[in-house]
């Protein structure tokens, strides 16, 4: 933007250069001169300027789709300890905003750019990317009104690969990475996540089986809270980066970076603070999904899911897997029922949840391609307008939707009757 | 190439289940040995849901200091490798 204005200004002056000298100096050969360069200058402009828009549009997008990562995700770290009653709601999402903030800072290696390895990134254009981010925003937010946990680094990938596949054809998808990298780590990592956690249940109940059931609870909830916190550490450090990846992309893809720079610091800044942002605000339908409809969950099975959801997530990130954070804190909630006898896993909610996630990438693929064919057809920058207005519209929407069965802090924890919303029931009831 | 990585693979689940579920393990040791002692013989004795985690043993409490410190420990060496992983010194010319 800077640049746009400086080449404004600099226009403006030799227009009063060609002026003058047309008016005090008769050499016609000076004044073409003159003429051409600033030619040449608005040219530029122009093509900055109308760059430039689309540059910001795609930046604010990421940043929607970093908040929206942001509160879609909260449940994973804080979900159990929430449940337990470890740490009251309005708390709990707070510590796990701040960490999250913090663990953007953590990592600045964006090894793992969204797209790399994933799609030709030489077809990546700003407008492929504003039309993936739109589809990983719609699909977020719809599992969110059905409070199921679903993930959003498949989210933004499926609607990348969408919009990658819309503009350039199936051949720009590179099926051998998307397999290896994506669809079968989400297979196996919930499965890990949960055998760790079952272990990790079995053995925190046998080595406490002696305590007082008071004391254990007690104990278990202060464990809790620390391994929750982990866990959103190690949210922020895995998720916003995958956003500071796409407008790091964005950025190189218009020529305002150099190839292989790294995330300037405003970029890791506002990534952190929209991440962080999101996580405060809360979601609270998938909250409530993961800490009550799943597994009814005490505080050394929490305990037990954050260590081996924070294990894994760590782990893999260390080994070069970039995986969900959704799938990992699911497969550990799950692994926690099965590992405490008497505990009931409840399926039909983790088979609902396992066929979003089957799901994901097909359906934010298709908004992205759709995305992508709105943009195109309209063309230009006004097509990448048009594209995001008719987001922001239908996001209002199932907000407003969202509102006729309102989900937060204070009614969170409610019995789980077999519904995301809690059955509308006089307010002691729900403070019990 | 290869569409799943074996070797990745078995070292996640190794060590995930060694710091996944390993540390939280020593977390319920530490509660164990903090609740050992006069007070719990007395909680015990007079019945009831008592949420009191320090037993009065001196020995009970400094095992469950280590037990406590070298959770903090490995948490902490964690935070710090993901740290220098993430910020790689530049390059000797």
């Amino acid at each position: 933007m800077g640049g746009a204005l400086l080449l404004a200004s600099a226009q403006f002056g030799l227009n009063r250069v060609i002026c003058d000298l047309t008016v005090h100096s008769p050499n016609v050969r000076q004044v073409h001169a003159f003429e051409n360069l600033r030619n040449l200058l608005s040219r530029l402009y122009r093509h900055i300027v109308s760059n430039d828009t689309v540059l910001v549009l795609v930046v604010i997008t990421a940043l929607a789709f970093d908040f929206t990562n942001g509160f879609h995700d909260t449940g994973n770290a804080m979900a159990t300890s929430i449940a337990t009653g470890a740490l009251p709601p309005r708390i709990a999402v707070a510590v796990s905003g701040v960490l999250n903030f913090v663990g953007a800072f953590l990592s600045l290696t964006v090894a793992a750019t969204i797209a790399s390895g994933l799609v030709a990134t030489g077809k990546v254009t700003l407008t492929v990317v504003a039309a993936g981010l739109a589809g990983g925003i719609i699909w977020n937010l719809l599992t969110w009104l059905f409070g199921i946990p679903s993930s959003s680094s498949h989210a933004l990938i499926g609607g990348v690969i969408g919009s990658t596949m819309a503009a350039a054809g199936g051949s720009a998808v590179l099926w051998h990475g998307l397999v290896s990298k994506v669809v079968i780590p989400a297979v196996l990592s919930p499965v890990i996540a949960g055998l760790i956690a079952a272990c990790g249940t079995w053995l925190l109940y046998r080595i406490t089986r002696s305590l007082a059931e008071g004391a254990r609870k007690h104990g278990f909830r202060i464990g809790q809270i620390g391994s929750a916190c982990v866990v959103s550490l190690a949210h922020g450090t895995n998720d916003a980066q995958k956003t500071m990846g796409v407008i790091t992309l964005a950025l190189i893809a218009n020529g305002t970076l150099a190839k292989g720079s790294q995330a300037p610091v405003w970029v890791i800044t506002c990534c952190a603070l929209a991440i962080a942002l999101g996580t405060y605000i809360g979601g609270w339908r998938v909250i409530r999904t993961l800490g009550k409809g799943l597994v009814e969950i005490e505080s050394p099975q929490g305990m037990a899911a954050e260590s081996a959801s924070a294990a894994v997530i760590l782990l893999s990130s260390t080994f070069g897997y970039s995986l969900s954070t959704t799938h990992v804190a699911t497969g550990s909630i799950i692994g926690t029922g099965v590992g405490k006898k008497g505990a009931q896993v409840r399926w039909n909610v983790a088979g609902r949840m396992a066929t979003a996630w089957v799901f994901t990438l097909p359906s934010a693929a298709i908004v992205g391609a759709t995305a992508y064919g709105i943009a195109y057809g309209i063309g230009g920058t006004a097509g990448v307008i048009v594209d995001l207005v008719v987001l922001a519209a239908l996001c209002g929407l199932i907000y407003w939707r969202s509102r006729a069965t309102k989900v937060d802090h204070s009614n969170v924890n409610a019995e789980w009757s077999g519904t995301v919303a809690p059955e509308q029931v006089p307010a002691q009831a729900t403070a019990a | 190439m290869s569409w799943i990585n074996l070797t990745a693979l078995w070292k996640i689940v190794v060590f995930g289940l060694i710091a996944g579920a390993g540390l939280p393990a020593l977390f319920a040791g530490g509660l164990y040995s903090l609740s050992l002692g006069p007070n719990r013989v007395r909680a015990a004795a007079e019945g009831g849901d008592s949420d009191v985690l320090v037993g009065g043993s001196v020995a009970g409490m400094v095992v469950a200091a280590i037990a406590f410190l070298i959770i903090l420990a490995a948490i902490g060496w964690c935070v710090y490798e993901i740290y220098t992983l993430g910020h790689p010194a530049p390059a000797k010319k």
